[in-house]
């Protein structure tokens, strides 16, 4: 019977690490693309809760949930575009205008979807990969949402793109080196801007993830600082598309605990384990970073870590 | 390639820049541009280049007349230029610098084949330097060499190259200048060199051209000219001050005293990444005595000289000042009168945005007369510092109000020995302190560094160019790998053997 519930459990813990982890898997892919470049986006948050409004009330008004997909990462797009240019400008600083941000989009979101909380707006159906295992845990695990493929193949064509695309050369070199940058006559400018739209891009698609699959509906308290954590996340991961994957997946196996020790029957302390994530958040920085010494990998021109 | 400049000139508003210039630098030779800072150097050299176009003049390439409207335009001729400061990104592999240089990259780098081609390119190059390393494991002379790769790669025939042995030791100096005057003379490039150092305008030029104030002064081929003569150009009729003989340095003075003010037990340190980089490193320094410090940048005497300044902690060992253990407290400082120059001195030891008065007050506004009873502090008096001290060490503009960090590197490390050298000093650290500068405003700390010393000062100085050291310092230790690896007087010091003990950590 423990065996039992044991397995249970990790079998919660897979698919919670799908579940919950896919929006961070998106926010921090698109902070890594960001960050790669040389800024920081702190503003993902905003960007975040502004998709999943937006994925919401694009899905409820047409009728199809991957419509509402691309209105999300355009709203995304959009914002992260904003940021871009504004830090363009002479002494913006990108971290404050990240936390300006983070409430314009959070309070646009608000103000903008107070109608849509009621409506039902149609769901992305979700893969049911498990289902031939005959065993409804894992048939419940693995009924996997179509944005984490989607998140897969992303992950690999960044892995990918960062070493043998011109984008992803210029991309680093403006990120790793300003003054070469300019010597060599790359844009910098416009490759930081491109570089901050893309990333907006993905965390307005890991909104409406949250609006679209899971929890799957719109209100106010959707967002439970994925955003926020995935800043936290890529220093984590240490600037790496594939360190990107592995930390979403260990922060949504965080976030599932609490569920996953409910689902065997173990409920005590139930709201303390729903807390993993941001411990672990706390955890991660205190162990990557030590006033000493600068972080391995890290982009030369990011300001975060200079 | 050939280049010829004819009455070159250009005009920032009222000031002329650059006026009625002309030079040519001769195909397979390596011809040298000297000038103090502000002399018109790098405008001649950022019309070459096409940075900044020039207003009038005539640009001969070949005997055929060019424009250089855009660098774009400069790289289509083959004019490549190699900065002072690396351009090359540190986070990168020395493959995807070079890859990156090129320009007009295909959308999907084929990297088996651009790394076959890279490889070919390498076997070809006069010197090699491995493709895969990243960039920042590379030491400063090797940076150097992929600068100069870098220019290669591109097919650039004419290749400027501004100081470029500021960042480098005198080995990697001699190894680099070396291998470019080999390409020169084997007619495979010509080359205009930048620089403030005569020893490499002797050793590897063949002509030189002298700037002043925006005019060209004097055209000599290198064998027909000496050092004094230069210097005369350089600095026009005033008489050369003495110390630019650079061989002759000055010892005429007391011995130095016999009790050590600095002592070193066994100090440990560790590097930005957390790694060790000083190991258990023990010397002393006594009143009256310049200690200098050799090594090879990256070996570890930047982070033991931050630890001195209180700018790093040690993991272990311990500093005595006078006999009594030291932790580079402001309060320690000032009992034992504790002075430092650390390198990069407007990051390192001003408040670029203060004004020159501030940052000269940075270790006394805390006490009479500038703080007054209640905490409150006396601007009148803090400006009336400012102006005495801008006064005395010669700070331009003198302009107690200005921020720090609108001023020139001379004037900022002038303005910095302004505030450390004012006052009695006991013991004085001393990190870089020329670096980059004109040799007028090297002499002149060059001065200043002596007389502390004449005053009794003990005085620790590190220092990239053994050159340096070797004019100012009474004995020079060798820092190799975190270790001390040599020890010898300044009179008996042998260049060849110091350069040994150099290499031999790194």
């Amino acid at each position: 019977m423990a065996e039992d519930a044991l397995t249970t459990l990790a079998i919660g813990l897979v698919g919670g690490a799908i579940r919950v982890g896919t929006p961070y898997l998106f926010v921090s892919l698109g902070e890594c693309i960001t960050e790669k470049s040389g800024r920081v986006n702190l503003g993902l948050e905003g960007i975040l809760v502004a998709g999943a409004m937006s994925g919401y009330a694009t899905a409820y008004l047409t009728q199809s949930a991957w419509v509402g997909v691309a209105g999300a990462a355009a709203v995304g797009l959009l914002l992260g575009l904003l940021h871009g240019l504004v830090c363009s400008l002479p002494r913006v600083n990108d971290i404050a205008f990240g936390i300006a941000l983070m409430l314009l989009g959070t309070g646009l979101a608000f103000f903008l979807g107070k109608p849509y909380i009621q409506p039902q707006a149609p769901q992305l159906a979700t893969l049911p990969l498990g289902a031939w295992l005959g065993d409804p845990r894992w048939a419940s695990a693995l009924a996997i949402n179509p944005l984490f493929p989607l998140g897969l193949a992303l992950t690999a064509l960044l892995h990918w793109g960062f070493g043998a695309t011109r984008l992803g050369l210029a991309l680093r070199l403006v990120g790793d080196h300003e003054g070469t940058a300019r010597a060599l006559a790359y844009p910098v400018r416009r490759v930081r801007v491109l570089a901050t739209a893309a990333g907006g891009a993905f965390a307005g698609v890991g909104g409406a993830y949250l609006s679209l699959v899971y929890p799957g509906s719109w209100n106010e308290g959707l967002s439970s600082g994925q955003g926020i954590m995935a800043v936290a996340l890529v220093i984590f991961a240490r600037w790496r598309p594939l360190g990107c994957l592995a930390a979403a997946l260990l922060f949504g196996a965080a976030g599932a605990l609490g569920p996953a020790l409910q689902s065997i029957g173990y409920s005590a302390g139930y709201h303390l384990f729903n807390a993993a994530p941001y411990a672990l958040t706390l955890a991660i920085m205190v162990t990557s970073a030590r006033p000493r010494q600068t972080l391995a990998g890290a982009p030369g021109e990011l300001s975060l870590t200079r | 390639m050939a280049l010829e400049v004819i009455g070159a000139g250009k005009s920032f508003g009222a000031f002329r820049a650059l006026d009625e210039v002309s030079l040519r630098v001769t195909s397979g030779t390596v011809h040298a541009l000297l000038g103090e800072n502000g002399a018109g150097k790098s405008t001649l050299v950022k019309g070459l280049i096409g940075y900044q176009p020039l207003d009038q003049g005539q640009l001969l390439l070949d005997n055929r007349e060019v424009e250089i409207p855009d660098p774009r335009a400069a790289q289509r001729l083959g004019i490549g230029m190699v900065y002072q400061h690396f351009t090359v990104a540190p986070g990168l592999s020395v493959a995807e610098n070079l890859l990156l240089a090129r320009g007009r990259l295909p959308l999907h780098i084929r990297w088996p084949q651009v790394r076959a081609e890279l490889a070919a390119f390498m076997d070809r190059a006069p010197f090699q330097v491995p493709l895969d390393a990243p960039v920042a494991s590379l030491g400063a002379g090797e940076k150097q060499k992929l600068e100069i790769l870098k220019q290669l790669y591109l097919r650039n025939r004419l290749l400027i190259l501004d100081e470029p042995t500021s960042v480098l030791t005198v080995q990697e100096a001699d190894e680099v200048l070396g291998l470019v005057r080999g390409m020169a003379h084997a007619g495979e490039i010509s080359v205009l060199l930048i620089t403030h150092k005569f020893g490499e305008v002797l050793g590897y030029a063949d002509e030189v051209t002298v700037l002043r104030r925006g005019r060209r002064v004097a055209h000599a081929t290198v064998a027909e000219t000496t050092v004094p003569q230069m210097a005369q150009w350089i600095m026009g009729e005033a008489a050369a001050p003495a110390a630019i003989d650079g061989d002759a340095p000055i010892r005429s003075r007391s011995p130095p005293s016999d009790e050590t003010r600095l002592v070193v037990e066994n100090l440990s340190a560790h590097d930005d990444r957390g790694l060790p980089r000083v190991h258990e490193v023990s010397f002393g320094v006594r009143g009256g005595e310049i200690l200098g410090l050799a090594g090879i940048a990256g070996n570890g005497q930047k982070e033991l000289i931050e630890v001195l300044c209180g700018q790093r902690e040690a993991s272990d060992g311990a500093v005595r000042v006078d006999g009594a253990p030291y932790h580079a407290t402001r309060a320690q400082m000032r009992r034992h009168r504790v002075f430092a120059l650390p390198e990069e001195p407007l990051f390192k030891g001003c408040v670029g945005a203060l004004s020159v008065a501030e940052n000269l007050a940075l270790r006394s506004f805390d006490c009479p007369p500038i703080r007054r009873a209640g905490g409150l502090i006396s601007f009148a008096a803090l400006r009336a510092q400012g102006r005495a001290r801008i006064a005395a060490f010669g700070v331009r503009p003198p302009d107690a109000t200005r921020p720090i960090a609108t001023l020139s590197g001379g004037n900022v490390q002038r303005a910095v020995l302004a505030r450390e050298l004012s006052e009695p000093v006991n013991v004085l650290i001393v990190a870089n302190p020329t670096f980059g500068l004109d040799f007028r405003a090297v002499a002149d700390i060059h001065a200043r560094l002596l007389a502390a010393r004449d005053a009794g000062a003990a005085v620790l100085v590190a220092s990239d160019d053994l050159d340096e050291l070797l004019t100012l310092a009474d004995r020079v230790l060798v820092i190799a790998g975190g270790c001390i690896a040599h020890e010898t007087t300044a009179a008996a010091a042998d260049r060849a053997e110091i350069g040994r003990h150099m290499a031999a950590g790194h």
